[in-house]
């Protein structure tokens, strides 16, 4: 069954990738999604056996490699983690397939997108099934392949070739790491594979490990030079540019792999790491202190973005800080619990702004929008059910498991859970705020849109938060890319879309809100030990799950507390008082510039790493190879040897008397040579 | 018969294709065609002969298999062929590209088309031989035998600037050379032969040590190339024609590290052991430096030139790590990169043949009119710049594994290589091949033809094998990895405990 889980999605690439052509988009759609649905059920079989019952396994597949003691299999560890993300990754992708028919539908390329769709969910399947380090590098590296292609679907786009270089780089950056990580683990553990790590972890607790000069904790330099790949592949603060610009991509994509299912690889590499992560005290304090300034950091910028798929592209970043933050203080349960929910909400949440933008004709532009709840109300009903998720109104997916995070950090009693808790229960408020600020400004309010003249919606009457956009700044870019993408665009009226796309919304809606009640009590309640089976590792002096139950009365109330005061005040803000947001950014610019600039992280780093890197690559290109190299070497000698061969020239009289001068001085020196050598 | 084996058979083949080539009277079209079909016949007869020879290998030792010894010089200096599982993967590798190499050369060379096969035909005689000689001499005489071709290849098919490069491709090799020559009579003088079985068994003092050692470095490190002695090479590419820039970066290069592992290493361990920290600096300034040369490089050819140096960096760094997982890596990378960047300057090839011009600029949109071009480019540079799947990923990985176990400052530097070939690699591509089609030149731009697909087909299809069951090629070399090493230790040993007995 294994077997048919992993390898039915690489089958679907290979027809629809190698054949595509011969068989025509529509059988390239239904070969891969037929596919790929036969796996969402297998897996969800899986899902109950593993994780209701006793069916945790391993499957050998064949072997890697065999390096003196360095051995690699292809296998699939098959437990309670495996088996839900094999529900998380196979789900939503068969959504995604499905929805896509109808999102794609005017797109000659189709065969290759519907390829590469499958191409992903092998790569990601391959990870989250390894049973080695190694394994889990090549998905690892794969979804960053499928991420690449698919961010780049639209190669005639600049801008889209841009952010799929931009996203493959900033990954590998990551993956240095993560490359370092795995060698420290091998130099300890002598393998690779976790069945020959996990048992022996706490031989190696007090380990002592020399990198780079320094001597370290042997499990903390490993632990951070993973997570360094998580942060890459999970966009956390500092690494995480690439992923609203990942946003080029179709939005389909953006629903499944930036924010379901490849960005939640970190934090699945953390959870599954938890035996090792546990003795590793001070990695599990960075994983919560970077986590919690990505989920504050996030959800600053995205409180002023007006494009409706970067919005809930900061969403997601902030998103997967809070699961970082939950897996840091020790409840890892919490984290990928919020990871198996959030799967649904978001994915809702991406595939009903694609809707929208499908209804809009492809304008993501929130500012010329306004008003849809009439023309589109099924759209607008997932996209309200996806925010209550989102921003944990009470009963729904988000309620239980971002919630539990916030009362993990707060249940840690350690300043880098107190800082975690802060900055979590400030980003409940401003996600609240962003989501709702995005409903409103999408479905209630006055049309802005239907005019054509989107060059000039800057002076609309409603436009909010008046400021003059930078134009080269990128959150102005879409609105002219929706030119390139399909060219038409205007005077149309929104249309809802097709039941293709429709129904994998309702799917979904059912997942973000029942998900949380469902499964609370296995991932994080008096289930727990029989659920996870121990594939969540704690050590016997964590006691952070029964804290959470011990908390002060306010704690728990108050991120719906938060949630509430977000959607006040986003309602005052955008419905009541609609020129509120203008006057805001008008009265601070430098902050509104800041925060829309996303923190000017893109200039930065363009200013201390690529040009550098340029410059630094031309100077050794001219200078170092050009000038210096080959002007001392080659260059220089056959300049000299021309010279000397000159001067050769200039020696050569041709008189009898020249030469023979000559031959009377070598034959003196000779016999000088000689008569010192015999000498000695 | 004759007591000729089946070595000298792959020595031979080649010649008698390329005399049979020579007798062709005329330069009519006929002639000409006869020319390519009997080169082809030729080395698709060497690949076979060799894939016999591969049946008949033993991957479980690490002696030297298939050995036939015949009198040549003196008693001492004989004509002995043998392989092991070092050199018979790099034979293989020699043989496999070879028809590639003449397919490439099918309609891009219009003059002096008899000689051109000739040359190529006595060029893979010569790298044959460097990698089955049993006799140092023997090795030094293909060695060098093998510069003359490929300098005629560059000098007289070449492109514009090709006097310089096949001068400078001359001059800085030969150099190197001399030094290797005199080392080897040095080393005839103190062992008294020189048969490579018997002077892996003998031990050199310390000092012969590390003069001999840098004498063959100084030829080792020019052929690799290893920075900064690498300059050659990029303008070597850039002139050669296409098949020429195949079998330099296919095999050519191959040729240094192979001298390493069967000369340095094993003959001088103390030596390599003394000199590892420098190989290691240069490894590292190769991988760094010449990844940065390449991203801001104009042309496409040599953009990939000195991604090659690149990743000729690993292969040292790999072999001076001096374990299993470096070693094997290193020799792994080899074949590996033979692979790839035989077919990324075939992809090159292409559309070189197309639009006669290398530089960058010059395209952009490919994929538009060439989808199935853009499939393979994409899948060449995705093994280029290592992904997991693809072989280059396996060397790569293993020979920075053998770093980190070795010195982990090495594996950490070297690290960045997986960051910065990421951007010269894909950055490349975007140029190329993304983007709309927008120069009027390439409006009228085919797609791959039947010959070409045939072409990259089995190099992509062994690309990904060896990505995902690396095992064939990997298996070959453990036994003489681990031959090599316990040699090496106990070299080492009696040195420290030699040292330790004289205090």
């Amino acid at each position: 069954m294994y077997h048919a889980i992993v390898f039915l999605p690489l089958v679907g690439f290979l027809i629809a990738g190698l054949f595509g052509r011969v068989l025509g988009a529509r059988p390239s759609e239904i070969v891969t999604t037929a596919l790929l649905f036969v796996a969402a059920v297998l897996s969800w079989v899986s899902f109950i056996q593993v994780g209701f019952g006793d069916g945790a396994t391993r499957v050998q597949v064949a072997q890697w490699m065999s390096v003196g003691d360095l051995q690699v299999d292809w296998a699939f560890r098959i437990d309670t983690l495996t088996a839900m993300m094999l529900v998380v990754v196979n789900t939503v992708s068969a959504l995604v397939h499905l929805y896509s028919i109808g999102y794609m539908h005017e797109d000659p390329h189709r065969p290759r997108f519907f390829a590469y769709l499958s191409l992903f969910t092998f790569a990601m399947l391959m990870l989250v099934t390894a049973d080695n380090l190694v394994q889990m590098f090549f998905g690892w590296e794969g979804v960053g392949l499928a991420s690449y292609l698919l961010i780049g679907f639209w190669y005639q786009k600049d801008s889209a070739n841009a952010a799929a270089i931009k996203a493959f780089i900033v990954n590998r950056v990551g993956d240095f790491g993560f490359l370092l990580g795995i060698f420290t683990i091998f130099v300890l553990f002598g393998g690779v594979t976790f069945d020959s790590i996990f048992p022996r972890v706490a031989e190696f607790a007090n380990a002592r490990f020399t990198f780079l000069g320094i001597e370290w904790h042997a499990l903390t330099i490993a632990c951070l030079l993973l997570f360094m790949g998580a942060m890459g592949k999970s966009a956390q603060f500092l690494l995480h540019t690439w992923l609203p610009d990942a946003m080029e991509g179709p939005t389909p994509v953006s629903a499944l792999i930036h924010a379901a299912t490849m960005v939640t690889a970190g934090v699945f590499m953390v959870a599954r790491l938890s035996p090792v992560f546990e003795y590793a005290p001070a990695a599990l304090t960075v994983v919560t202190v970077i986590g919690g300034i990505t989920a504050f950091f996030a959800a600053t910028v995205g409180l002023v973005q007006n494009d409706i798929k970067r919005v809930i592209a900061y969403s997601t970043c902030s998103q997967l800080g809070y699961m970082f933050v939950g897996l840091g203080v020790g409840a890892y349960g919490a984290g990928v619990f919020h990871l198996f929910t959030h799967a649904f909400f978001k994915a809702l949440l991406f595939l009903g702004a694609g809707s929208v933008i499908h209804a809009m004709h492809h304008e993501q532009d929130m500012r010329h929008m306004g008003a849809l709840r009439r023309y589109i109300p099924f759209t607008m009903a997932m996209m309200l059910i996806g925010n209550l998720a989102l921003t944990g109104f009470p009963f729904t997916a988000g309620y239980y498991s971002k919630d539990a995070i916030i009362e993990a950090a707060y249940a840690a009693h350690s300043s880098a859970g107190s800082f975690a808790f802060l900055a979590t229960v400030i980003a409940a408020l401003m996600t609240s705020f962003y989501s709702w600020r995005l409903f409103f400004l999408t479905f209630e309010g006055t049309a802005r849109w239907g005019h054509g003249h989107h060059g000039h919606a800057a002076h609309a009457p409603h436009d909010h938060e008046g400021v003059e956009h930078d134009e080269r700044s990128r959150d102005v870019e879409p609105a002219h890319h929706a030119q390139h993408e399909h060219g038409h665009h205007g005077d149309h009226t929104p249309h809802e879309s097709p039941l293709v796309m429709l129904l994998p919304l309702v799917v979904l809606a059912i997942g973000a809100l029942v998900a949380g009640a469902v499964f609370h009590n296995a991932f994080i309640g008096e289930g727990y030990a029989a659920f996870w089976k121990g594939a969540l590792f704690t050590r016997p002096e964590n006691h952070i799950l029964e804290e959470m139950h011990h908390l002060p009365g306010w704690v728990p109330l108050l991120p719906s507390i938060m949630m509430a005061l977000g959607l006040a005040l986003a309602y005052y803000m955008y419905i009541v008082d609609a020129k509120q947001p203008a006057r805001l950014a008008a009265d601070h610019p430098i902050l509104y510039r800041f925060l829309l600039n996303k923190w000017y992280f893109d200039e930065l780093y363009d200013a201390i790493f690529v040009r550098p890197a340029m410059a630094v690559g031309r100077f050794f290109w001219r200078t170092g190879d050009q000038r210096i190299i080959d002007g001392l070497g080659p260059d220089g000698i056959s300049a000299r040897v021309l010279d000397v061969t000159r001067g050769v020239v200039r020696v050569q009289t041709g008189y009898v008397y020249h030469y023979a001068f000559a031959m009377l001085i070598g034959v003196a020196a000779l016999v000088t040579f000689y008569l010192f050598r015999g000498a000695h | 018969m004759f007591g000729f084996g089946i070595l000298s058979g792959l020595l031979i083949l080649p010649l008698v294709g390329a005399a049979f080539i020579l007798t062709l009277r005329g330069d009519s079209e006929a002639a000409r065609s006869n020319a390519r079909w009997a080169a082809l016949a030729t080395t698709i007869a060497t690949f076979l002969l060799s894939l016999v020879a591969w049946a008949r290998f033993d991957t479980a030792t690490a002696s030297f298999q298939l050995v036939e010894s015949h009198a040549w010089l003196t008693e001492t200096i004989r004509f002995k062929l043998g392989v092991d599982g070092f050199s018979m993967p790099l034979i293989l590798l020699t043989t496999f590209l070879m028809p590639f190499c003449i397919l490439a050369s099918w309609e891009s060379i219009g003059h002096r088309v008899k000689e051109y096969f000739v040359a190529f035909l006595v060029l893979e005689t010569t790298m044959i031989g460097v990698f089955c000689a049993l006799d140092l001499v023997l090795f030094y005489l293909f060695f060098e035998a093998g510069l003359i071709p490929m300098f005629l290849i560059i000098g007289i098919w070449g492109g514009k600037r090709r006097i310089y490069a096949s001068f400078k491709f001359f001059l800085y090799t030969l150099l190197g050379s001399v030094l290797m020559l005199l080392a080897i009579m040095a080393m005839y003088w103190q062992a008294g032969t020189t048969d490579i079985p018997t002077l892996l068994a003998f031990k050199f003092a310390s000092n012969l040590q590390i003069w001999l050692w840098l004498a063959f470095f100084a030829s080792f490190a020019v052929k690799m190339p290893m920075w900064p002695v690498h300059t050659w090479l990029p303008d070597a590419h850039v002139e050669a024609p296409t098949a020429g820039s195949v079998i330099l970066a296919g095999v050519l290069l191959k040729m240094g590290g192979y001298g390493f592992i069967r000369v340095s290493l094993p003959m001088f361990p103390e030596a390599s052991e003394y000199f590892a920290p420098l190989v290691f600096a240069l490894s590292i300034i190769a991988i760094v430096y010449t990844s940065l040369v390449a991203l801001m490089q104009e042309d496409i050819k040599k953009l990939i030139a000195y991604s090659s140096v690149a990743h000729m960096g690993f292969v040292t760094m790999g072999l001076f790590a001096m374990n299993e997982q470096g070693i094997q890596g290193a020799m792994f990378t080899m074949i590996s990169h033979g692979l790839v960047s035989g077919a990324l300057f075939l992809c090159v090839g292409v559309i070189y043949d197309r639009m006669h011009t290398r530089e960058i600029k010059a395209y952009g949109g490919l994929v538009n009119r060439m989808p199935i071009y853009a499939v393979v480019f994409l899948i060449l540079t995705m093994a280029n710049v290592a992904l997991p799947g693809t072989s280059g990923f396996i060397g790569e990985f293993l020979t920075l594994m053998g770093a980190f176990r070795s010195n982990t400052w090495v594996a950490f530097f070297a690290s960045t290589g997986v960051i910065l070939s990421a951007a010269y690699a894909l950055w490349l591509y975007r140029r190329v091949v993304y983007g709309p089609l927008e120069k009027p030149a390439l409006q009228g731009i085919t797609d791959l033809n039947r010959r070409e697909i045939i072409t990259f087909a089995p190099l992509i299809l062994l690309i990904i094998y060896y990505g995902v069951q690396p095992g064939p090629i990997l298996d070959a070399f453990a036994a003489p990895t681990e031959a090599l090493l316990n040699n090496v230790q106990a070299a080492l040993a009696t040195v420290k405990t030699a040292a330790v007995a004289a205090h």
